[in-house]
């Protein structure tokens, strides 16, 4: 299919002025999703999200239905927190999907809950959202008051509240321990796994299902479509559309819904209708595949689809959609500062490698930076790295409790294994010592060609 | 006048209601404290402590990891501009400096009349509206230099003051949850298997 035949499944309002009122959600559609799944048993809800083999939206990418199915049997009640913190750098679409159409994530809320036998559920949204949060509640309250949440839901016997609950500013309470226990009114430290995981020892110890906006705001559709026509979009494992934010040094910066799995890194920075080509002509010089977190890509990957096994391969990942694009001129040594700043600033402070390494690195890199940095600062950046994340590797050896820590390694890695000249540009010139490189993931990323026949 | 006043002692009294576990109201009720006084407060925290049944040292723990928890005054507009990745590179940091000049004061701090504070913040999920700010956590996209320069003259001239709020204000709608309407919160030690899932057990027909 063409960019321009794709269905919107979760950004269909977002033109429309009033989507997020209720009445205008009715008009398109909304709800029928939910009164689909009331005629159905929710087991059959269920399995009709493993057909549609819809992939978490958040960042990890683990498919929902069965991510689902990991609550323990016999053990209740079962919570759902709705992940709203949106604030990995880059990413910039649960705000919209929030904002813009607040009664189809509730909706999605509360297909989950019935499916899963949730008992109430937390949406989580960012402290910093004040419009989110204002939608989200008039949203509910109008939603309330139509008998579509609450108590004998459309009249039948289902029965779940939805509580708006908000953050104050972490990014840490992104990571769904950490959002658990800022939910219990405590510091958003994460929990340890095993054996805190969610649908196991969640919320108040209870069986706890966390999921991303964007993944719950794409269920009203699937309940009203079939899981078939989800998974009939996309390519091997990556079904149905997915948002992806493209930001920075492209003509058209903007926040675009298009075919998981076969959409390209070439179409969405270049196509005319998604992000338009570099900025003033200018080549590009690398790109953020999905979030901070996410090792960086190069000009040798744009033919590379959208699909999270083939970029996992690449020793990276698209993570929570967020894509940002450099021109030739970007200070490389200057964006890894500005990123690294970003996990030694957030870092919950709980592991030593994370606490400690985090800051080490962004001292060294700001005396780099400063043009005091020593010839020895390029190996001694990646030792630490190598204490934070053994290796080196993507998907991270972790020595921490989440992965926070290794995910400030992905600009370290990645700017000092590319762009070793700029960081020898500031140190005074070519450097005569070998920069010891431990780590594969960064060093040769696989060629294109090998990437897409899976070698 | 740091405890809830009464009618905010009635908002933090629905909020905690809606909880199965009381303290998981902590961090609304510290959002309720600082719209009330413009920051949190030693007195606001006791309460809250009071209200969730909790000590005021864990409602201060938990206030002091967030950093949008003040505890001490700040100024009535607080100015955040983000110089995370894809504003650093479309001129976030130059945005940053220049609000600097204009206001006279560095990140961090808070213009002599206490209008202002700028803060210099991680990513505001405005990415491809970069450079970003928010005042007030309302959301300003794509800002040039002189278009702060204007912001600013017109937030002092009071024209915004129907748009942003004071600092301290987040959400302007509530949620409120009525009685009748209302499923309850969820208790961990005693809630059984829901009706619904039950019966989907047994094969009986689904719910409508
Ligand atoms: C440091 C860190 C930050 C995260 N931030 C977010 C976030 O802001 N939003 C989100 O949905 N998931 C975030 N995640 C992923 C969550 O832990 C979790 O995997 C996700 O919410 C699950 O939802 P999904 O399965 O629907 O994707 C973060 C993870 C880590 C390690
Ligand atoms: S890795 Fe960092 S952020 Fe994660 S738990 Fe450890 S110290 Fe906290
Ligand atoms: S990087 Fe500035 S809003 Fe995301």
């Amino acid at each position: 299919m063409t960019i321009a035949q794709i269905p919107r499944i979760t950004t269909s309002r977002f033109d429309d002025p009033d989507g997020h009122t209720l009445e205008r959600y009715l008009a398109t559609g909304g709800y029928q999703g939910l009164r689909a799944a009331l005629g159905r048993r929710p087991a059959d809800v269920v399995e009709e999200v493993k057909t549609a083999s819809l992939l978490g939206r958040g960042g990890a990418g683990f498919p929902a239905g069965v991510k689902w199915g990991f609550c323990p049997p016999g053990v209740f009640p079962r919570y759902l927190v709705v992940n709203g913190d949106e604030s990995e750098p880059g990413t910039y679409k649960d705000r919209l999907l929030m904002e813009k159409d607040p009664h189809q994530l509730i909706e999605g809320v509360l297909i989950a809950c019935y499916a899963v036998g949730c008992s109430q559920a937390f949406l989580y949204v960012r402290g910093e959202m004040a419009l989110a949060q204002e939608r989200i509640a008039q949203a509910l309250n109008d939603a309330y008051e139509a008998g579509y949440v609450g108590r004998n839901i459309c009249g039948s016997d289902y029965s779940v509240d939805v509580v708006l609950h908000w953050g104050a500013g972490a990014y840490i309470v992104g990571e769904e321990t950490a959002l658990i226990e800022s939910l219990e009114g405590n510091r958003g430290m994460p929990r340890l796994k095993p054996p805190f995981f969610p649908a196991a020892k969640g919320l108040y110890m209870q069986p706890t299902i966390v999921n991303n906006v964007e993944t719950l705001s794409n269920l009203p559709w699937i309940m009203s479509n079939g899981g078939a026509a989800f998974a009939a979009l996309g390519a091997e494992n990556s079904k149905g559309t997915r948002i992806f934010a493209v930001s920075g040094h492209v003509n058209r910066p903007g926040v675009y819904e298009v075919e998981f799995g076969t959409t390209t890194f070439r179409d969405l920075l270049y196509a005319p209708e998604l992000g338009g080509g570099i900025r003033d002509g200018k080549q590009l010089k690398a790109f953020i595949p999905g979030g901070a977190s996410a090792p960086w890509l190069y000009p040798e990957h744009l033919d590379v689809p959208l699909e999270a096994g083939v970029v996992g391969r690449l020793g990276t990942m698209l993570g929570s959609g967020a894509v940002v694009v450099f021109d030739e001129d970007t200070d490389m040594v200057k964006a890894c500062l500005r990123l690294v700043r970003f996990f030694a600033r957030e870092s919950c402070g709980k592991c030593t490698p994370c606490r400690e390494g985090t800051s080490w690195m962004e001292k060294i890199l700001q005396r780099i930076l400063d043009g005091h940095g020593r010839p020895e600062d390029l190996n001694l950046l990646l030792d630490v790295a190598d204490n934070i994340s053994v290796g080196l590797n993507w998907p991270p050896a972790q020595t921490t409790i989440c992965p926070l820590g290794p995910s400030a390694v992905s600009p370290i890695g990645s700017a000092v294994m590319r762009f070793r000249d700029e960081f020898e540009a500031y140190l005074g010139g070519p450097l005569e010592i070998e920069v010891d490189i431990k780590g594969a993931a960064f060093v040769a990323p696989p060629t294109t060609a090998e990437v897409v026949t899976g070698v | 006048m740091a405890r809830f006043n009464e009618q905010n002692l009635a908002t933090a009294l629905e909020i905690v209601s809606r909880y199965p576990v009381a303290k998981s109201a902590t961090i609304p009720l510290l959002h309720l404290a600082q719209e009330q006084d413009g920051y949190v407060t030693d007195d606001a925290m006791e309460h809250i402590a009071e209200l969730v049944g909790t000590t005021p040292a864990q409602v201060l723990g938990t206030c002091s990891f967030y950093e949008m928890f003040k505890r001490e005054p700040v100024g009535t507009y607080l100015v955040n501009i983000c110089t995370n990745i894809a504003c650093q590179v479309m001129g976030g940091e130059e945005l940053l400096h220049h609000a600097e000049e204009t206001l006279g004061i560095k990140a961090g701090s808070t213009t002599s009349d206490g209008m202002f504070t700028i803060e210099d913040v991680e990513c505001i999920a405005a990415c491809t509206e970069a450079p970003c700010l928010q005042v007030n956590y309302r959301y300003f996209h794509k800002i040039t230099t002189d278009e702060f320069d204007e912001l600013i003259t017109e937030i002092r001239a009071g024209k915004h003051k129907g748009d942003i709020p004071p600092h301290g204000t987040l959400a302007r709608v509530r949620q409120h949850i009525p009685a009748d309407r209302a499923a309850g919160p969820a208790d961990p030690t005693g809630v059984p298997e829901p009706v619904w899932l039950a019966r989907n057990a047994q094969g009986e027909e689904p719910a409508s």
